[in-house]
């Protein structure tokens, strides 16, 4: 138990008649990511706000380093930091001067205080800006300043939610690198997002979470697997050959071929197989001679993943919603 | 616990100063807290009060300044609910009760930064006076007293409305129910005329209600006269409304 920084037993939680959690079990191992992915409405916020002490579960337990949420939760707060979409960012307040007010409400000593908010002004390249008010900041920037004031207190456990949300591409590798970093320095992490990629970069683990619900769990690469793993694509333009080279292939996997007539693709899930099965493709078709175009192997998208766990693609449920 | 305490001092502290720099850095919002009351008061001076027949010591002026100053308490206290709505939505009281400051001193500090916009207010209000013919009549004790029976009325009038803030939670809803309550209340009152005009069945609300007797309150320290009656009523209402709604704000900001 020890071992986890954040756990999380049968966690439940209803707003009325709206059971938001229905029995959340997470584990997450100290200096490492976990992403909670899940459409808008599948319960990642309700769970960051328990797990962050701002709402009491109805069933179940959450500890953060040991400490219970509920019960100890003013300890809890001395070592979790938060940041989210919107901000504790005051917009007439200069940069500076939002994380020096951070560290007095985390009862740093003024200079402390001080020496922090250079500090991290530095680290998120917001120096020339920190002198002025947040309200001029661009979207990236205040997103930035929004995740240095979580650190100021430099907390073990960290909570991100949706860090990224309607970020442009650009703000977004940034905040990623920057978020890397932080994990590189030992910092416990829990990230929701409704982004597919940025679990995909971030994580070590991953929850899917639908409807209150852990729906699926494991490595970026467990959940690929989960819908047959790497898919291996070429086109074969003559129609007459078509056939005989998709019963070639199949000898390589334990899946049946797709064979699309209109564009000439055949596609072959392949496991684990890669790297293999693309050497032995390319040995098997050549022996017959047959021509081939963009043989490869591709990856399945996390959206892939979500799509054959829910039925639904990730954005399309969130836009339902 | 004495360190709890302490602490809670502190945070209430920071959080009022955060405020106060906040309101300081808004043009806007100094503009509504201290230019609107002003502009109450100068109109009624100039433009109505001459048509108002009211018979004090110094003239209508001197009648004015007592009233204007609590429809101040009341107007001014519509921030305290329009602050706490707007922290709500942008989820900055999420974030700071994330951290381990006092959880009371979101509250308090919101409150304290109030009082402290309501006490320049009154300051910009009674100088102005002076420059238009006002003077206190009654000493320089019953004229300090005065100022600390506004700002009471102003922190209690300040927790019905972070109450209304908290509960409703949306920033419009929150202007919306604020006017519907402030407008009646400061109008139909004794703070610009004689109640003795109204019609018979609107006297009986006007009389009674608190808002008047916070008025009367002020201006018998003001001008002197009959002082003891108004007092403790006003006494009886600022403690139940302070109990009431105290907690019931506090209530609702837990529930936050």
């Amino acid at each position: 138990m020890t071992e986890s920084a954040i756990l999380v037993e049968q966690l439940h939680k209803s707003f009325g008649p709206v059971e938001a959690l229905r029995g959340i079990d997470l584990a997450v191992p100290r200096g490492t990511v976990l992403g909670v992915l899940g459409p808008n409405g599948a319960g990642k916020t309700t769970a960051v706000r328990i797990l962050t002490t701002l709402l009491r579960p109805d069933r179940g337990r959450a500890v953060i380093e040991g400490l219970d949420v509920v019960r100890r939760a003013a300890e809890v707060r001395k070592i979790i930091g938060l940041a989210g979409q919107s901000a504790a960012i005051q917009d007439e307040l200069t940069g500076r001067e939002n994380l020096e007010f951070v560290g007095r409400l985390y009862h740093l000593p003024r200079d402390r205080c001080r020496r922090r908010a250079a500090d991290l002004l530095a680290r998120f390249e917001l120096v020339d800006a920190g002198d002025r008010a947040a309200k001029t900041y661009s979207g990236g920037m205040a997103r930035r300043l929004d995740l240095a004031a979580s650190l100021v207190a430099e907390p073990a456990v960290l909570f991100l939610d949706e860090p990224t949300t309607g970020l442009d591409p650009r703000s977004r590798i940034g905040m990623w690198s920057l978020i890397r970093d932080l994990v590189a320095g030992g910092t416990t992490l829990l990230l929701t997002t409704q982004y597919l990629d940025e679990a995909d970069e971030l994580a070590d683990q991953i929850v899917v979470i639908d409807h209150g619900r852990v729906i699926a769990s494991g490595t970026s690469d467990q959940l690929k697997d989960q819908v047959g793993g790497d898919v291996l694509e070429f086109t074969v333009a003559d129609p007459a050959r078509r056939i005989r080279a998709a019963a070639l292939v199949s000898a390589l996997s334990d899946h049946d071929p797709q064979v699309d007539e209109a564009s000439g693709l055949i596609s072959l899930r392949i496991g684990r197989r890669g790297s293999d099965a693309l050497v032995e493709a390319v040995r098997i078709l050549d022996q017959e001679q047959i021509e081939v175009q963009g043989l490869a192997t591709h990856r399945p998208s996390l959206d892939d993943v979500f799509m054959s766990l829910t039925g639904h693609s990730a954005e399309d449920l969130a836009e339902a919603r | 616990m004495t360190e709890r305490l302490k602490w809670a001092v502190i945070d209430s502290w920071t959080m009022t100063r955060r405020n106060l720099t906040l309101w300081v850095r808004v043009p806007a919002y100094i503009m509504f807290t201290v230019i609107q009351p002003l502009m109450f008061m100068l109109l009624f001076r100039y433009v109505f009060g001459g048509a108002i027949p009211i018979k004090v010591k110094g003239g209508y002026v001197n009648y004015l300044v007592p009233g204007v100053i609590g429809q101040t308490c009341a107007f001014t206290s519509f921030n305290t609910a329009l602050a706490l709505a707007q922290e709500i939505k942008k989820g900055s009281i999420d974030r700071l009760r994330s951290m381990p400051m006092a959880r009371s001193a979101v509250l308090v500090g919101r409150l304290g930064a109030d009082l402290v916009r309501l006490t320049v207010t009154i300051g910009v209000l009674i100088g102005t006076g002076y420059l238009v013919g006002f003077r206190f009549e009654n000493g320089a004790g019953p004229a300090v007293l005065m100022i600390l029976l506004a700002l009471a009325i102003g922190l209690a009038l300040a927790c019905v409305s972070a109450f209304t803030g908290l509960a409703i939670k949306d920033e419009e809803s929150v202007q919306a129910f604020g006017l519907i309550w402030v407008f009646p209340f400061t109008f139909v009152s004794a703070a610009f005329v004689s109640i003795a005009s109204m019609p018979g069945w609107l006297q009986a609300f006007a009389n009674n209600q608190p808002l008047s007797i916070f008025i009367e309150a002020l201006r018998a320290l003001a001008l002197g006269g009959p002082l003891a009656q108004h007092l403790w009523q006003s006494a009886a209402w600022l403690v139940g409304i302070l109990v009431v709604f105290g907690s019931l704000a506090a209530r609702a900001y837990r529930r936050v």
